[in-house]
């Protein structure tokens, strides 16, 4: 969009077209007590001066910090690949495919993203993309209650805090339930998840790896699930798929999650993309846009949103959801991502954010009073108990460029000293070793 | 066994206490070539004139409404996978469910063959 700045004859010309004496005579029927007093602008400066400005609140914002904090939000590594491709004009100026004719680009994409969806969660349908993460699990709520007729949702406590909250805010203008099931320490507790469902239950919610980092088979849950009527909706971290078993193997009927950790960057949180795929006997009930392949009237192949009769622009009130966009340009760098790594990068990737979370997980454990509070499967997360308020030391490990973790006790109250730890592929043997040295004198010294 | 119609051109059927739904030639015709056709849950209790169903086509997608109060008791689930079946034979081959249904006093409010035929009239 140009930036064209209106010269001090123009504004003459037309203020004498509508025969207002002066800008302020124009802004006159505005009551003075609602007008702005001062729009606190500092005096213009030069580019160079500019960009010094900008680069040092860049780097106070923490961007020299070391991460071990996840919590739903990755540092991942990114490949050249999406940085370069996703920022062609072709795809980063481009909006929302609505005509086949001139956008077989971008709807392939988002085909090849659905597709990589599909492979990821072990499902049969995804859409073109969600907002986030937290959204996305309250859309395969209210898909549930579509899907079954039913009004209540069982949801496991160890599901992402944030998420939850999504979720109730949601359902709360609806005449649906929340059952939320606590967990039993750091785990899912499948035997009163399994307890709370019932023949009004529409879903239930749970998250792999949870919260806590804890990994969990819900293939029993699942099956539990089905036999009361009801669908099983797991949360997952895409980047762990390439380890942990899928939630279209566990018996899932509905699969979410943020897609950040896929090739977007942290970005102070946002913009992201959430994902859903679930089993194709529900595609009708999928929200949002689904891009399907076709063939042209030559018989060649093509691309066209598909399954439209769902959305609000034909459906208005009774469409299947408010979702009428997507986030098609970070769902392409996931894409992309995707794409990069492959079936065998994917696994790769995996196993090294695994073995470095073991590693950090052993030498951070051998601290004195520091103990594991899930010491069976995990992936990259992990929680640990401090012989301290979890809050404090992360404040004092944060002075010395180090963000150590999540501390728990803000969602989950008795866990003051507890702290999730996340340690991806890019943290370095140096920095877990550092991490380990500074939490031991942060606590000891 | 009469069929009664309603002016969202739905029809119905009664047989005892059992009512066939669906929609009627002249529906189908103008909704043009049928997709897809949303039954009803199995057990659903609908009033009177309440949606039961849904039908999309190439041009429109629409609620289905119900002729009679009632329950679900039967679904055409032929029509999953052969929607077309609705513009082949939208007054019977094409049926959308059925109803358990109690109180026949409510097709008193419904137009019969002759009514609809000259209520369909006075659309043209």
């Amino acid at each position: 969009m140009g930036y064209c700045p209106n010269t001090p004859e123009e504004i003459r010309e037309m203020l004498a077209v509508i025969g207002a004496e002066s800008v302020e005579d124009l802004f006159s029927p505005i009551p003075q007590e609602l007008r702005a007093k001062s729009f606190e602008l500092p005096a213009g400066m030069s580019e160079f001066e500019l960009m010094g400005i900008m680069r040092e609140k860049a780097r106070v914002g923490g961007t020299d910090i070391v991460p071990f904090i996840g919590g739903g939000i990755y540092d991942h590594i990114i490949p050249a690949a999406v940085d370069h491709l996703a920022g062609r004009a072709e795809f980063y100026t481009a909006y929302t495919p609505y005509q086949p004719e001139c956008s077989q680009g971008t709807l392939q994409a988002l085909y090849e993203y659905q597709s990589a969806i599909c492979r990821l969660t072990g499902l049969e349908a995804s859409n073109a993309s969600l907002y986030d993460g937290g959204t996305a699990v309250a859309e395969a709520a209210l898909m549930a209650l579509r899907v079954t007729g039913r009004h209540n949702i069982v949801l496991d406590a160890s599901v992402n805090p944030l998420h939850r909250e999504i979720v109730c805010g949601y359902l709360a203008s609806l005449s649906a339930g929340v059952v939320e099931v606590a967990p039993a320490g750091c785990a899912s507790d499948l035997e009163r998840l399994m307890g709370s469902i019932s023949s009004e239950t529409a879903a239930v919610v749970v998250q792999n790896p949870n919260f806590f980092g804890t990994v969990a088979d819900f293939t029993a849950l699942a099956a539990k699930a089905h036999e009361q009527g009801a669908l099983l909706i797991e949360a997952c971290y895409p980047v762990a798929l390439g380890m942990v078993k899928s939630p279209g193997e566990m018996g899932a009927d509905i699969a979410v999650g943020e897609g950040q950790s896929l090739g977007n960057t942290l970005s102070f949180g946002g913009p992201y993309f959430g994902f859903i795929a679930a089993r194709k006997r529900f595609i009708r009930n999928l929200p949002g846009r689904i891009v399907g392949e076709t063939v042209d009237k030559d018989g060649r192949r093509g691309y066209v949103l598909t399954l439209q009769a769902r959305e609000q622009h034909i459906k208005r009130h009774k469409a299947t959801s408010n979702i009428c966009s997507n986030q098609s340009l970070c769902a392409l760098r996931g894409m992309i991502f995707a794409a990069a790594l492959g079936k065998q990068g994917f696994a790769d990737l995996a196993t090294l954010n695994y073995d470095k979370s073991q590693y950090a997980q052993g030498l951070l454990s051998a601290i004195k009073g520091v103990s594991v509070l899930n010491p069976g499967a995990s992936f990259n997360e992990f929680t640990l108990a401090l012989p301290k308020k979890a809050s404090e030391v992360v404040t004092r490990l944060l002075d010395a460029g180090v963000a150590a973790g999540v501390p728990l006790g803000s969602y989950y109250p008795g866990m003051e000293n507890a702290i999730v730890v996340t340690v991806t592929e890019k943290r370095t043997k140096a920095e877990i070793d550092a991490l380990a040295a500074l939490l031991e004198e942060a606590l000891w010294n | 066994m009469s069929m009664y119609f309603t002016k969202e051109h739905e029809w119905v059927k009664v047989d005892g206490n059992q009512a066939t739904v669906g929609i009627s030639e002249h529906a189908a015709h103008e909704l043009g070539d049928i997709t897809f056709v949303e039954l009803p849950q199995m057990g659903k209790v609908v009033k009177q004139f309440e949606t039961l169903a849904g039908i999309e086509s190439v041009k429109a997608a629409s609620d289905i409404y119900s002729p009679v109060s009632g329950k679900v008791v039967q679904v055409n689930d032929k029509l999953e996978d052969a929607p077309e079946l609705v513009n082949e034979s939208a007054q019977d081959a094409g049926w959308i469910c059925k109803l358990e249904t109690a109180d026949l006093a409510e097709l008193g409010a419904l137009m019969d063959v002759a009514a609809y035929a000259e209520y369909l009239k006075g659309l043209e």
